[in-house]
């Protein structure tokens, strides 16, 4: 009985032991692996027939209506008009073709006037630049919830 | 043309503001100027312009984006005079030729003004795609409006889009790319 509690108890212990190691191991790679990307850019495409597709009373909603960025890494917003239509983006029309590519230097929250959004609105999220061990960390626990949520 | 799409992406790469590929006309305009003569955007071909919307009783974005345009002018020297600054008024009730004129030559006495009719002045937004909207009431009301400036080239195309809160010399760098 005593051999079978103590077997219990020392797997139970390298269990733990084990999880807590994974753990540490995994908040050490969040926290010292650099943040990368292939590119800065955050591309995002309006696609043909968004117009009249919306016109004909379908709920369209191709773009996310929040866009999160990272100041150094990915803070290059790219759209592209491949609609029929000019869309407006902003503060501007996108005529058809075009492309519009804004680069954001500031972390801040950015509302922006969106025709290919149902709700007219896009909000860009710009965070800062996770440059230090605690910020990747956050960065990067901040990202599996967003991803989640 | 394998050059000047280089060229291009170049400089979609370099500049700070927003960029427009391949950038399109800038809509043309014609509306009462700040020195009492009619304006047009055109008049200005062969000039870098800096356009904005406004209104002279906006209590914070204008007059902080004149004064950083104002500063960006300074500090341009000499290339200062191959650039215009237009700001055209969001709120024509209010804003008379006379008034534009006291209030923009209070930040740089080259910016020039631009006022017209109420209808008028919609279509230039709406040729633009900017937004204003009155709110309140009264003689004191305010007017919620884009504040971005645009960047149209020597040759008349709408290049660039710079968002509010760029330093001046964010636009030093992108009027002297536009410039050369």
């Amino acid at each position: 009985m005593n051999i079978v509690f103590h077997k219990r108890v020392g797997f139970g212990l390298v269990a733990v032991t084990v999880a807590v190691a994974v753990a540490l191991g995994a908040v050490a790679w969040a926290a010292f692996t650099p943040v990368t990307f292939a590119s800065r850019e955050e591309n995002f495409e309006i696609p043909k027939g968004t117009w009249a597709r919306r016109m004909a009373g379908n709920k369209v909603e191709i773009l996310p209506t929040r866009v999160f960025l990272t100041l150094g890494i990915r803070d290059v917003l790219l759209l592209k008009n491949l609609d029929d239509v000019p869309q407006i983006f902003g503060p501007t029309l996108m005529m058809p073709g075009q492309t519009f590519r804004l680069p954001f230097e500031v972390a801040s929250s950015y509302q922006f006037a969106c025709t290919a959004h149902a709700s007219g609105q896009m909000t860009v999220v710009v965070d800062e630049q996770p440059d230090t061990p605690w910020r990747r960390l956050v960065w990067r626990t901040r990202r599996i919830f967003r991803v989640v949520a | 043309m394998l050059l000047s799409m280089t060229a291009q992406a170049t400089d979609a790469d370099a500049l700070k503001a927003g960029v427009f590929n391949p950038p399109r006309e800038a809509p043309d305009f014609s509306v009462r100027g700040s020195d009492g003569a009619v304006l047009t955007l055109s008049q200005y071909r062969g000039k870098v312009v800096v356009l904005g919307f406004g209104y002279t009783s906006c209590p914070n974005v204008c007059p902080v984006t004149l004064a950083v345009l104002a500063q960006a002018h300074r500090k341009l020297g000499a290339l200062g005079a191959q650039v215009q600054v237009i700001y055209l008024t969001v709120d024509p009730e209010r804003d008379s030729v006379e008034r534009l004129k006291q209030y923009l030559a209070a930040f740089d006495p080259t910016f020039m003004g631009g006022t017209g009719t109420a209808a008028q002045m919609a279509a230039v937004r709406a040729s633009y795609g900017v937004t204003a909207e009155k709110v309140g009431t009264g003689s004191d009301y305010a007017v919620a409006h884009s504040s971005y400036m645009y960047l149209i080239t020597r040759e008349g195309k709408l290049r660039a889009l710079m968002p509010f809160g760029h330093k001046p010399d964010d636009y030093v760098h992108d009027i002297s790319m536009l410039l050369n």
